[in-house]
């Protein structure tokens, strides 16, 4: 989901960007388009196919549950709690035993290592103990000979529980001051003076609901027990190292007895970085108690109902700011629903914090969070990570503050942007020094020729009385590191086998955004060697421990990097053994598309490679790389958290039926930073598919909860993420031009997650609309996600 | 217990299955017993598309291809029919298929696992268009996608892929081959089945004396609610029969002064035809669900299925159509015919008889003077299930409603008919003080519920509010739908 360096030419780590094999990275892709293929022999800056297309077209690649079972294989289904709230007083599993094909069932009991997960705060039992606490609660399995026997039989299981009063909206939860953590509170300068000087203020709450990960493919695990209580899991996750942490604290052994693997994902979206590591613990336990390997598929109603979503948030928000537009002084509270328990929540709420400017700077300024603990589903990472949840406020506070003063919203948002020489710290005191907001907007005004349809949007609204049009361009700026700095380091492995072709392996997982297609590009470069001769293979913690979750935007940051020294390390190697046979310095010595150069000779790689393992030349290496300048004090939250920002920015024209609420994207421009872009196609690829994925959370992505505390938006029948149809034609994305300044691999900048809240546009898009359809300048009371129900309930408050 | 074995094509040659059981979904059949795990599933209901594979039966002389979803499809439904999976198309040396390479050429797969379902909705594009010359525009390729979710790219890149197919070397199957194939396929002797498990009786008196001798067996047309009964909510049927091979029940007649669709014609055939008569249906069609449901779902399921959320009610209902019950009785067929909304009595309850079936929907031709809208609205505006549907038919004459015609669904138990504000438009002037009346008496005449798709109060406002769009859409006005974001491009500035 990011970027890399592989300009290849052995130079000094981090020799900045010169293009000159780049290309031109401003590929412009609109409907009807492809991404031209650049030219050259260098890999990395063309836009390759990602490295399994071909065997994904084919139906060939492999996921978890292609994988072809081991004789002897049982199948589990999940047992379900029914209350949101309750003691667990009882498991009568007897009609489900009676049933056909039925093994036997998996309960707390049976869990013989630690009986909580080894998640942060250890706040989540495996299975649940005594009590219950959400609908959904894995209980226990039933353990079957075919998956669908064993999903029957769970729901045939019957719990005992003794009902307790459940926490199900935020409201309850703050009044109860029922956290899963606590409330974190960030101040610069003096907000309430600042507030009580200020020429204007204004006032107002806010809501934005959760949002689904709804990766195609669903939670999966295959635990496969080894020789001497040694285990092999296959996972479907974002993060193996921890699954194989989770698996071994479960089963009371050590990191090394336990063997994580992924070749890839079917999606992944953040929703399988913790929430993975149940599911394969689960069936790690299951596999442990019978004896035999056990396949964890979630059906997809169940795997709503099991695992957390994007956290919902509501906020309450005072603005002063003056004639101009530019803010004074702002509070803003954010109440975040965790669910029961904290899982990621901690890092999500602070990145929200983070995030609490977008790209504005904040003078005085007073953010309090609460992290606030209901009975449901425990909410997680999703690409954004608590970023958008904190933008959106802001840009609520910009959208309400122009139509106060009957300003240009975008007026009021060039007016705020953090600056270059002053008003360019943030509140957590990080000095934004890399900013290019304003030039990133003036352009993408121009391009999307947004004081045009501005006017023409006016026009359309005062001819129009049913369907009202709006508009809105929106900035993004996204800090690029995990917060928790531990997180950003990262190891791979480069082998070169004696005929010259390469094997990489990272500690990255490949869940569709390129990754492995970014790093083989690298590899290529970096060794002067075509980029066919470059593979990778699946992720596996026997060959790098302990790497992080493939999250944060920073995959191809942290592990493009880590191969890239990887295969330097190889190539040095090489060089020093040329110079030796050429009686020239090793820095003489350079590696181009499959040669090998010497001032005084040109050798095939290949033939280097052969004549470099016979004099015993260590052909593979491994890469190690840790994110430079980055620190925070987690309890002040502030400091440096992040290496650098990436922006961006989106302009967005909706359409809404003051009938009945429906609306429609009709046409959005987006003009993106992704540094000096390893892959086009594959970065233009991640910003439509987050902006697309963005629009949905903001438009018709309802995750509804009855009173009960039950789920009842639970399969795609009921939950619908868009369709082609919700995509309008007019779609366009380019590139900024610029690479990273900071040394990042080849230049390029994260985009996993960055372009996700361009998506800020579609709904100010929609409260613009709301409010040319109003036309009585008061506040646009929107709540997210605009459903159609949403906005004619915004068009008549 | 005796199965009939599964006799269908692929890969050009016979494949014979022995002792399915009948509920066994074809994704089942793929995936676990022929172990060709390239076709995915996402969510087991027909939703998301992942599993879509690609059908093949004789129409008149000429090879039909339709894309379904294999999740709910019983795997028996496909007999006598030529099957292609993702696995099927590239070339015997390694070559892709034209739909597999655009979606490489175009970036159009990501994660990869939505993939080889968008691969085999574009092989029956390619098939039922780019092979017969007809060119893939963007509004075609929607169309034929509109059954496949994609998590990853935003869809662009996939789109493009559906326009540059027929620009790559065409790739041609043997259609005659196939044909020949798929007739010896019919010859196949079936063994005589004592204690029958799945049944699919070709003709109409089959059907009917099929079921006056097995009255509890399950009747399934497309598979498209019975599937989820199955996979969600763990339903089993020891007998099923399935009707959508009976060749009269998938016909289409007409006559002078109605259109008599067959029980088991596909809601996208039954729709064709609607919408024949009466264009503007073609959007309301498009928007009943994703393609490959339309394809295996039939209008004759949605009218037995009853379900007060189905969409085709209200629009029949206020097409006054009238359906066709059909049983075996003292060695004939015997008949009775009623009007759609009596055949309701609470929900998902009918006046079906255990020994009948539904037949035939006959629907009245359109009468001069006819205006008739049809609104759905949903959360998504594609492949969503409607908040609230309705479905106005109004015949105004020298300024007087002489005809009116209300169906309504989303907002009762059953699918229902607006009788109240039918009766207080009929005979007035119409005008906007009539809509009006007309919008509150709408509201009072149901009291819909709150639920995950929409709260009651807005259904109800929304149903007086559809009214007054019917009015300005029967005065000629323009650009107040969005069903058309074309239409709303920018006015000059």
């Amino acid at each position: 989901m990011n970027a890399a360096k592989g300009d290849g030419i052995p130079t000094a780590v981090g020799a900045s960007a010169d293009g000159a094999n780049g290309g031109d990275t401003r590929a412009e892709i609109g409907s009807g388009t492809r991404a031209s293929i650049g030219g050259g022999t260098r890999a990395a800056g063309r836009s390759i196919p990602h490295e399994s297309a071909a065997a994904q077209v084919q139906g060939s690649a492999t996921y978890i549950d292609d994988i072809a079972e081991i004789s002897g294989t049982l199948f589990a289904a999940p047992i379900l709690s029914d209350v949101a709230h309750g003691k667990l007083l009882g498991v009568d599993a007897a009609a489900a035993l009676a049933m056909p094909g039925v093994r036997g069932v998996v309960l707390a009991g049976d869990v013989p290592g630690h009986p909580h997960l080894a998640s942060f705060i250890g706040d989540e039992p495996i299975f649940a103990i005594d009590s219950v606490q959400h609908i959904g609660q894995v209980v226990g399995l039933v353990i079957a000979d075919d998956v669908m026997q064993a999903r029957k039989a769970a729901r045939k299981v019957k719990l005992r529980i003794e009902t307790l009063p459940a926490v199900l909206t935020v409201r309850d939860a703050l009044k109860a001051q029922n956290y899963v953590l606590p409330p974190v509170f960030v101040k610069r300068g003096d907000a309430a003076a600042a507030l009580a000087r200020a020429p204007h203020t204004l006032s107002g709450t806010l809501e934005v609901g959760g949002q689904e990960h709804f990766y195609l493919e669903g939670q999966v695990a295959y635990a496969v027990p080894q020789e001497q209580n040694q285990w092999q899991v296959f996972s479907s996750t974002q993060h193996p190292g921890e699954v194989q942490h989770w698996v071994a604290h479960a089963l009371g052994l050590d990191n090394h007895a336990v063997k994580v693997e992924c070749r890839r994902m079917g999606g992944g979206f953040g929703g399988k970085e913790t929430q993975a590591g149940h599911v394969a613990v689960w069936a790690a336990v299951a596999a442990h108690k019978f004896k035999c390997p056990v396949k964890l598929r979630l059906d997809r109603d169940d795997d709503f109902m099991v695992t957390g979503k994007r956290h919902p948030f509501e906020y309450a928000y005072t603005a002063g700011f003056d004639d101009s537009g530019r803010l004074c002084g702002v509070k803003i509270m954010m109440a975040v629903n965790c669910g029961f328990s904290a899982d990621l929540s901690g890092p999500v709420a602070d990145r929200a914090v983070f995030h609490a400017d977008n790209a504005y700077f904040l003078e005085d300024v007073e953010i309090a969070s609460y992290r606030c603990k209901l009975n449901v589903q425990s909410h997680t990472a999703f690409r954004g990570f608590g970023g958008p949840q904190g933008m959106l406020v802001i840009e609520t506070i910009m959208g309400d503050i122009a139509r106060h003063l009957k300003m240009d919203p975008l007026a009021v948002r060039t007016r705020n942007l953090y600056e270059v020489e002053t008003r360019n710290t943030t509140h957590y005191q990080m000095k934004v020094d890399d900013n290019i907001l304003l030039p990133l907007l003036s352009q993408l005004e121009q391009t999307s020729e947004y004081i045009r349809r501005h006017k023409a949007v006016l026009a359309w609204n005062k001819k129009n009385q049913v369907i009202k049009q709006g508009i809105a361009l929106t900035p993004v700026k996204f800090g690029i590191s995990f917060t928790a700095t531990l997180f950003n380091q990262a190891g791979a492995l480069v082998h070169v086998y004696t005929d010259g072709s390469v094997q990489v392996n990272h500690g990255g997982t490949e869940m569709g955004q390129g990754l492995h297609t970014k790093v083989c590009q690298i590899v290529a470069d970096e060794l002067g060697v075509p980029y066919e001769r470059v593979l990778i293979s699946a992720s596996d913690t026997s060959k790098i421990p302990n790497a992080s979750a493939t999250a944060a935007s920073a995959g191809t940051d942290l592990n493009g990097r880590a191969a890239q020294f990887a295969a330097r390390n190889v190539r040095d190697n090489l060089a020093a053994f040329v110079s030796g046979l050429d009686n020239c310095g090793a820095g003489a010595v350079r590696f181009d598309n499959g040669r090998v150069i010497s001032p005084t000779s040109t050798r095939s790689f290949n033939d280097v490679v052969a004549l470099a393992y016979a004099n015993r030349i260590q052909l593979w290496s491994d890469g190690f790389y840790r994110t430079p300048k980055i620190h925070y004090d987690k309890t002040t939250l502030t400091g440096r958290p992040f290496y650098y920002f990436a922006y961006g920015a989106a302009c967005t024209q909706v359409a809404i039926d003051t009938l009945t609420g429906e609306s429609r994207v009709l046409k959005v421009d987006i003009l993106h930073d992704v540094g000096r872009s390893i892959n086009p196609a594959i970065d233009i690829g991640q910003i439509e598919g987050a902006f697309v994925q963005g629009m949905g959370w903001l438009t018709t992505e309802q995750l509804v909860w009855n009173d009960q505390g039950l789920l009842t938006t639970h399969a795609p029948s009921t939950y619908k993420i868009p369709t082609a149809g919700d995509v309008p034609e007019h779609f366009k994305v380019a590139l900024w031009p610029d690479p990273n300044p900071e040394d990042n691999v080849f230049g390029s900048k994260a985009v996993g997650e960055p372009p996700l809240m361009l998506c800020m546009s579609v709904y100010e898009a929609l409260r613009d609309a709301i409010a040319q359809a109003r036309g009585d300048g008061r506040a646009v009371r929107l709540v997210a996600p605009a459903t159609a129900e949403n906005v004619l309930k915004a068009l008549g408050a | 217990m005796t199965l009939a074995p599964i006799h269908f094509i692929r890969r050009g040659e016979l494949v014979t299955l022995e002792n399915v059981p009948p509920t066994r979904t074809l994704l089942q059949v793929l995936r676990e017993d022929l172990k060709c795990v390239g076709t995915k599933e996402g969510c087991n209901e027909g939703d998301c598309g992942a599993c879509t594979v690609v059908l093949g039966e004789a129409v008149d002389g000429q090879l039909r291809y339709t894309s379904v979803n294999s999740c709910i499809r019983f795997a028996h439904a496909i007999d006598g029919k030529a099957l292609w999976t993702v696995e099927d198309l590239a070339q015997p040396g390694g070559a892709l298929h034209p739909a597999q390479q655009s979606m490489v050429d175009c970036f159009g797969s990501q994660c990869g696992f939505c993939t080889p379902g968008f691969v085999m909705s574009l092989f029956a594009t390619y098939q039922n268009r780019v092979c017969q010359g007809e060119a893939v525009t963007r509004e075609l390729a929607l169309h034929d996608l509109s059954g496949n979710l994609c998590r990853c790219t935003g869809y662009r890149p996939i789109l493009d892929a559906a326009q540059a197919m027929a620009a790559l070397p065409s790739v041609q199957l043997d259609e005659t081959r196939l044909l020949s194939k798929l007739e010896q396929t019919s010859y196949i002797i079936r063994r005589p089945i004592a204690d029958f498990s799945y049944q699919l009786p070709k003709n109409l008196a089959e059907l009917l004396k099929t079921r006056s001798q097995h009255p509890k067996a399950q009747i399934v047309a497309g598979g498209t609610d019975v599937g989820l009964w199955v996979n969600k909510l763990h339903m089993d049927f020891e007998q099923v029969i399935d009707v959508t091979q009976v060749a009269e029940l998938r016909r289409i007649e007409r006559y002078p002064r109605h259109i008599a669709i067959g029980a088991a014609a596909s809601l996208n055939d039954a729709f064709a035809a609607l919408a024949q008569d009466r264009p503007q249906l073609k959007a309301f069609a498009d928007r009943f669900a994703g393609l490959p449901v339309r394809n295996s779902g039939t209008l004759g399921g949605n009218v037995v299925n009853g379900s007060p959320i189905g969409d085709s009610m209200p629009l029949l209902i206020a097409l006054n159509t009238s359906i066709v019950l059909m049983r075996w009785a003292n060695g004939k067929a015997v008949h009775r015919e009623l009007k759609i909304e009596d055949f309701y009595t609470g929900y998902r309850k009918t006046v079906l008889q255990a020994d009948e079936v539904l037949a035939w929907i006959k629907v009245p031709l359109p009468k001069p003077g006819e205006f008739l809208r049809a609104y759905k609205i949903s959360k998504r505006f594609e492949d969503d299930i409607s908040a609230v549907c309705l479905v106005i038919n109004l015949n105004v004459d020298r300024g007087l409603v002489t005809l009116a015609a209300i169906g309504a669904g989303g907002v009762a138990a059953t699918p229902a008919r607006a009788v109240k504000t039918e009766a207080l438009l009929r005979g007035k002037p119409w005008a906007q003080a009539l809509a009006t009346e007309a919008q509150a008496a709408l509201r009072a005449e149901f009291t819909p519920i709150s639920d995950m798709r929409a709260s009651g109060g807005y259904r109800s406002q929304v149903l007086g509010n559809l009214l007054q769009r019917f009015w300005l859409e029967s005065q000629g006005a323009t650009g107040i739908n969005l069903e058309t974001p074309e239409s709303l491009d920018e006015v000059a500035a």
